[in-house]
């Protein structure tokens, strides 16, 4: 199991490539939608390229509930392989 | 054992997450023997990414159905990875937040135009720019939501998918002499990323399997996506203009 800094700064990575969100501000509090300002489409994309960078699998319904960027780390820890 | 679409090179449009009807369309025509060749709009690197997840690697084209120079360029591109097409997916539909789920009467025309230039415009506009790629017996299928009804919520998703249905007619006329199919899978309700994106899906997609006489289940898109390989194999040789309606059988009840 990946330890949860490496999966922030992983998860931090993604979500600038994706949405152009300096990896600064890629912080565990922070909701994607209202801190974050990223689209559904863009969650979508963070999500397909964290399954394949994690080795995950997030069901869309699971995706709903991940609103802030601390659910993501915790949610990649508790299921990657 | 050779599949139903053994050696087939087809064009599929639609494809954005591994939840949408094109991927599975996509996924089960690769194990029946076809070279599959996708389009992406927009987010080409998400499309990208769930090509890979394919059985086969696809390639991805570029293609806005809006964008004139995608369109005059798209038969050459497609040429790039094979050498003709035996079938085309049309995938492809949009409408502004005023056409779906708000209220019908308050929609403003340019709004409905382009979900009517998009939705269903663009199945003509698709197959005339591969038009020199498509040989006799080769088919065009197109994504339905039977629109000979008014639905709860589609609203003039359902105007434009009446204006599709309409487009899947006249091409089947203009096409007939040269040997291309054009055909529509009208599909119940199936949970993609395009469905989560209609306000008022669930008022769809509520009780369709207590309604349908298969029943219904709005989670799996294999029968769908098996569908529209069948018509685009060699096994329905005699069927143009028509709807194939793959629904559990909804459109043939009373209610």
């Amino acid at each position: 199991m990946a330890d949860k800094e490496e999966i922030l700064s992983g998860l931090a990575e993604i979500v600038e490539e994706v949405a152009g969100v300096a990896q600064d501000d890629v912080s565990t509090e922070k909701s994607f939608v209202d801190d974050l300002d990223i689209d559904s489409l863009s969650m979508v994309e963070i999500a397909v390229q964290a399954e394949d960078k994690f080795g995950v699998k997030i069901p869309d319904d699971e995706l709903a509930n991940l609103k802030t960027v601390g659910d993501a780390v915790d949610y990649v820890a508790a299921n990657s392989k | 054992m050779s599949g139903l679409l053994e050696g087939k090179r087809l064009l599929i449009t639609g494809v954005i997450t591994d939840a949408s009807i094109a991927f599975h369309a996509a996924k089960v025509a690769q194990e029946q023997g076809a070279k599959v060749v996708l389009t992406g709009f927009g987010r080409l690197s998400l499309v990208e990414r769930i090509a890979k997840r394919l059985p086969e690697p696809a390639p991805v084209i570029e293609l806005d159905v809006q964008n004139q120079e995608h369109l005059d360029t798209l038969a050459d591109r497609v040429r790039e990875h094979v050498d003709g097409l035996d079938g085309v997916l049309h995938s492809i539909a949009f409408a502004p937040a005023s056409c779906l789920g708000a209220p019908f009467m308050d929609a403003p025309s340019e709004d409905v135009a382009k979900a009517v230039d998009v939705s269903a415009y663009s199945y003509k506009a698709l197959t005339g720019a591969v038009l020199p790629l498509l040989s006799r017996g080769s088919s065009v299928v197109g994504m339905d939501f039977d629109a000979r009804v008014a639905w709860p919520a589609y609203n003039w998703m359902g105007v434009a998918k009446a204006a599709l249905e309409s487009v899947n007619r006249y091409l089947a006329r203009d096409l007939g002499e040269r040997g291309i199919r054009v055909n529509l899978v009208s599909a119940g309700p199936v949970k993609t990323m395009a469905a989560k994106s209609i306000p008022g899906f669930s008022e769809l997609e509520d009780g369709w399997g207590d309604r349908a006489p298969l029943g219904w289940d709005t989670t799996d898109p294999t029968p769908v996506a098996k569908s529209i390989c069948a018509v685009l194999s060699d096994w329905l040789p005699a069927t143009t203009g028509s709807m194939v309606m793959v629904d559990g059988g909804v459109h043939a009840t009373g209610q």
